[in-house]
């Protein structure tokens, strides 16, 4: 995952609103008095190639199955799907949230993982004034500074895993600790989270690493943190580095040694590619495939049916956000611009998720609970519950 | 920190330069010899990593999968050497950087086909997963050092290659006058083919190794391209020599920089290269 953001020209802006005015003028309504016959188009917003390939899949697949679950209509309309491969591209990401909406007359968005085309996309949804919801980029702004009634996220902020880690790691007994991340802007969210709650309650980060983003030639800092000797060690890496990161700090020596603590995205998606070297590792997360629930039991159950992959936090994360949209437009018959109505239904209601039940903050952000899980026999195991109900701060929303 | 931290990292430095010399040597040859810039040359390393992860897997052998990857690495660079590079060698540098950027897009095009676009590990062998204890908490991993030998022992038989034999003299002979090796009636056609598909070997193989440390993913060439084209820049283009003391450097900056200017460590080795642009712009063993 990467969580990158992209400033909005002031050119692109006006380019942007000119596009959405033309709309505007030829748009044609589809409130009704009575019937709700026409369909309901979707665009999903996703990658559909390169590294986050597999994230856009699963969450497509798994609002599929929820859709499917709720027999296959949204308040009583059928679905139609717009699926559109966002290659993970900030520069592309508003134009092509923009042409959903305006070409492909889209009534819904959802997307995305990155947070870069996330940004473009919560623009865009302010602009036209279409429902956006976010199924996993972190980004902090998107239900901060861009926070709108009309922009949902079902997933998290970068803020709240880190934030979960850190009283958690005080209560281990592990006092001072040495960070380390990638020097991008969801590496610093993510720390930050981390740092705020672990200081507050007394712990003390020795040092701060911050390695070039996506940089993974790890072998100097390791043999750094082998002689500062610190009580455990906190990380944010995903994918490609985390590989890397969980092998080199086992084949460093240090694993057994140092505790090593993490936001779930280290272990997540990565174990079988790691084996025995992730053994140990403790990390936060809203979500485990091991969490014994009986959503979850069945959902876990159902995705592999339909998929033949095991379910992981990015299908919970799109399974969810057609949960919260079939709860909104049952609200409102199925009536996209209902406006209002259909947003406060929306922030009102309790997601029944394979996470267990979440709520939403004032600023449509995720209020769930945070898990501590263990690395055992090459599976996440809970071992509890780090913070219950965490809310983002939502630093910058004008809707708090 | 003590002594005993810096001969460590001293070591972490050595060992990445070694890694990036196998890569850089074939590209200053096929620079220096062929006069070909050619930036797919990360995509071999690329390619190398994979075939090894695949082949490994497929063997179930880290040195198998090493040893049937070699023959593919060195029959990929032929056969781009004679289908395509062959056709820009009176070419303007122009056509070369927009043909072989063209086949990084290929390569990882191919890759995503055949491979995926996923993290790939592989296991490294039984017999060096073991780790050296070094202080009471850090151990080196056995592997590592197998890394450093095997690139060690690899550039001294290039060195040997191209100082004692006949092809390193006429590859020496190429590098500083090739109309006059064409002149002298060598089959100069047959050098270039040879001299691109050791590159392309040497590249792939460095890929192949280092894939259980790095583990696989599909941007790995493009960062090692441009790390070895430092180390080109600050060794001289088209001297052995010059790659190995470049890569050494550059490997070595590379990791001091992280240590002592930790949060300007992406900057240092560009810094290093543009001191010795101002100072020898030819590079350290470059001609003028």
């Amino acid at each position: 995952m990467t969580f990158l953001t992209t400033p909005v020209s002031r050119r692109r802006l006006l380019a942007g609103t000119a596009a959405g005015a033309a709309a505007v003028s030829t748009f044609t309504p589809t409130r009704f008095a009575i019937g709700q016959t026409a369909k309901l188009k979707i665009g999903l917003m996703l990658p559909y190639s390169g590294t986050y390939a597999s994230l856009g899949n699963n969450i497509t697949d798994a609002f599929k199955l929820r859709l499917a679950e709720v027999g296959g209509k949204l308040g009583g309309r059928e679905v139609e799907f717009v699926q559109l491969d966002d290659e993970s591209a900030p520069p592309k990401g508003k134009d092509n949230a923009a042409r959903l909406v305006t070409k492909d007359k889209v009534d819904v968005l959802v997307g995305t993982v990155h947070s870069g085309v996330a940004m473009g996309m919560a623009a865009v949804a302010r602009e036209e004034n279409v429902l956006l919801v976010v199924p996993n980029a972190g980004a902090g702004d998107i239900t901060g500074k861009m926070c709108a009634p009309n922009i949902f996220r079902t997933s998290f902020s970068n803020w709240q895993p880190g934030y979960a880690c850190g009283p958690a790691m005080m209560k281990d007994g592990k006092k001072n600790v040495v960070t380390m991340t990638w020097n991008y802007p969801a590496g610093h969210e993510q720390i930050g989270g981390f740092k705020e709650s672990y200081t507050a309650a007394g712990g003390k980060v020795v040092k701060e690493i911050l390695l070039d983003f996506p940089k993974v030639e790890f072998q100097t800092y390791l043999t750094e943190i082998a002689a500062l000797k610190p009580d455990a060690v906190f990380v944010f890496f995903s994918g490609d580095g985390a590989v890397k990161f969980i092998k080199d700090y086992a084949g460093a020596g240090l694993k057994g040694k140092i505790p090593l603590y993490a936001t779930g995205f280290l272990t997540d998606g990565v174990l079988q590619a790691v084996g025995n070297d992730a053994e140990g590792i403790r990390n936060t997360l809203h979500y485990a495939d091991s969490l014994d629930n009986p959503v979850n039991k069945k959902f876990v159950a159902a995705f592999k049916a339909m998929t033949k992959r095991d379910a992981d936090v990015f299908a919970v994360q799109g399974y969810d956000t057609c949960s919260l949209l079939a709860t909104g437009l049952e609200a409102v018959k199925g009536d996209i611009k209902a406006g209002a109505t259909l947003y406060s239904t929306m922030r009102n209601t309790i997601v029944d998720s394979p996470r267990g039940k979440f709520t939403f903050s004032a600023s449509h952000n995720p209020v769930q609970d945070f898990y501590m899980r263990e690395v055992r026999g090459g599976r996440d195991v809970v071992l509890g519950v780090a913070v219950k109900a965490l809310a983002d701060p939502a630093k910058g929303c004008t809707m708090v | 920190m003590d002594i005993s931290y810096y001969l460590i990292q001293a070591l972490n430095g050595i060992q990445y330069g070694f890694l990036l010399f196998l890569v850089a040597s074939g590209l200053t040859l096929i620079f220096g010899i062929m006069g070909i810039i050619n930036l797919a040359h990360g995509s071999f390393f690329m390619i190398g990593a994979y075939l090894c992860w695949w082949l490994t897997s497929l063997t179930g052998n880290l040195f198998l999968g090493i040893l049937a990857g070699i023959p593919l690495a060195v029959a990929l660079g032929l056969l781009i050497e004679r289908f395509g590079i062959v056709h820009l060698y009176t070419r303007d540098h122009l056509y070369q950087v927009l043909f072989t950027y063209g086949l990084i897009l290929i390569f990882g095009e191919m890759r995503s086909i055949l491979w995926g676009n996923e993290v790939q590990s592989v296991q490294i062998p039984e017999i060096l997963s073991a780790a050296i204890p070094l202080t009471d908490v850090q151990s080196y991993p056995v592997y590592r050092l197998f890394i450093s030998l095997v690139c060690m022992a690899l550039a001294a038989m290039l060195y040997l290659v191209v100082q004692r034999t006949r092809l390193g003299m006429t590859i020496r002979a190429g590098a500083s006058n090739r109309e006059m090796v064409q002149a002298l009636g060598l089959d100069i056609a047959k050098l270039f083919a040879i001299v691109f598909a050791l590159g392309a070997a040497l590249a792939a193989f460095a890929g192949m190794v280092a894939a259980p440390v790095q583990s696989v993913f599909p941007g790995m060439g493009d960062e090692i391209l441009i790390v070895s084209l430092v180390v080109v820049v600050v060794g001289g283009v088209g001297s052995i020599k010059g790659a190995f003391l470049g890569a050494m450097l550059i490997g070595l900056a590379d990791t001091f920089g992280a240590v002592f200017l930790p949060h300007g460590a992406g900057t240092v080795i560009y810094t290093v290269m543009a001191i010795v642009l101002l100072w020898r712009p030819q590079g350290l063993f470059g001609r003028t």
